[in-house]
């Protein structure tokens, strides 16, 4: 009896279901629009009430505000290096700060609590389509910041120190999208389902100090992400001379 | 028995990619955008100008402290070369004075030693003057005396 329920309760941990929404021909993830649109919402709240009055001498909000700004700045120059990081600080910010909310707004507020028809609100970084998405446009971002930089000598990246590079260079282009949506989804996922299983198996305490690590992994894997995006932009406007 | 449904499904799965990418990939550039409006672009603003002013602040309190340094060093200058000349007059001053001094004590004894030699000259001339009337009184005297004892023979 206990068993059966408990079987029950373990088959409640949803994985792989998703909340269908159907636009014409087209299927999409409602669970992760719906939380996405939730936190990046609240992201915009709090930075429109952060710079709602700049002043020279920043009081409250803009002080953290800076902070993260400068932190941002701090982590797009040292990658991009000196003379292009500004065309690139927004989006690298943007993706920090969106990895970044998402993970902790997944981590944070009791989704569950919430009942959906089908599959369950979560952090939005725990779907493949999501960093998937942000993978795709750090390439994107990458090839167009080479280009747009050095024009057709960006592919002199691709022979670099000698022209044996080739294969692994042009391999390392599936790999980067690859790893860092992988890496990203995997640690997230991986993240929730094991708080998830512990809230099951043990509901008191024990969680806690995993929640915990969940946060600090959520943190990081923002960081890496938007590190990893800025390095690989740095890694295409350098000039091997 | 469990519902961990990863791979194959037609519905649903871990890996279930569909039109959720393109759509949020599409979300992301637009938030880009509004971040950059609403955040980078007014913070940078505000963080980059208050940077300017104080560098600009620093830069221009450096060369003041510069020039203040310049101003001291040329003052101590000027205020070495005052003491010199300063030093310089009271020593010619002293040796001036030294001079005079040595000049009139020169004169002065000069004139003495002249005054005393002329008084002892007149007292030597004086004496000799006396004697010689001493003696030819004593001349006189003897002849006297003589010419007495002659005539009494």
């Amino acid at each position: 009896m206990f068993f059966n329920s408990l079987l029950t309760n373990f088959a409640a941990l949803e994985v792989g279901q998703h909340l269908y929404w159907q636009i014409g021909n087209i299927r999409l993830h409602g669970q992760v629009f719906l939380t996405s649109w939730i936190l990046l919402g609240a992201l915009l709240v709090f930075i429109s009430l952060g710079t709602k009055k700049m002043e020279n001498d920043p009081k409250g909000l803009q002080n953290l505000l800076e902070f993260l700004w400068d932190y941002i700045r701090d982590l797009a120059r040292t990658q991009i290096g000196e003379k292009v990081y500004r065309d690139w600080m927004p989006f690298i910010g943007t993706l920090f700060l969106f990895v970044f909310v998402s993970n902790w707004g997944g981590a944070l507020i009791p989704w569950r609590l919430i009942k959906l028809p089908s599959g369950e609100l979560g952090a939005p970084t725990a779907d493949i389509n999501t960093t998937i998405a942000l993978a795709l446009l750090v390439s994107l971002s990458y090839f167009y910041a080479g280009l747009s930089n050095k024009g057709w000598r960006y592919f002199e990246y691709y022979v670099h120190p000698t022209p044996i590079m080739l294969p692994f260079k042009i391999l390392e282009d599936f790999t980067k999208p690859l790893s860092l949506s992988f890496r990203l989804f995997g640690n997230i996922l991986a993240d929730e389902l094991v708080v998830g299983v512990l809230v099951f198996l043990v509901p008191l305490i024990l969680p806690i100090p995993v929640m915990f690590l969940g946060l600090f992994t959520s943190a990081i894997q923002a960081l890496i992400f938007a590190t990893l995006a800025a390095y690989y932009i740095g890694e295409a406007v350098e000039e091997h001379h | 028995m469990l519902a961990f449904n990863f791979f194959g499904a037609t519905e649903g799965g871990l890996f279930d990619i569909n039109a959720t990418l393109p759509l949020m990939a599409i979300q992301v550039v637009a938030l880009t955008y509004i971040l950059n409006s609403l955040f980078f672009k007014p913070v940078g603003n505000v963080v980059e100008k208050r940077e300017k002013f104080v560098s600009n602040n620093i830069i221009e309190a450096k060369n003041k402290l510069s020039e203040v340094k310049k101003l001291e060093a040329d003052l101590l200058t000027q205020l070495q070369s005052a003491r010199k000349e300063a030093q310089r007059i009271v020593s010619e001053a002293e040796n001036e004075s030294d001079k005079l001094y040595k000049e009139a004590l020169e004169l002065a004894n000069n004139e003495a030693n002249a005054s005393k030699e002329k008084v002892r000259l007149e007292i030597e001339s004086q004496t000799s003057d006396a004697r010689d009337q001493l003696s030819k009184q004593a001349d006189d005297l003897s002849e006297l005396i003589v010419n007495r004892l002659i005539l009494e023979k």
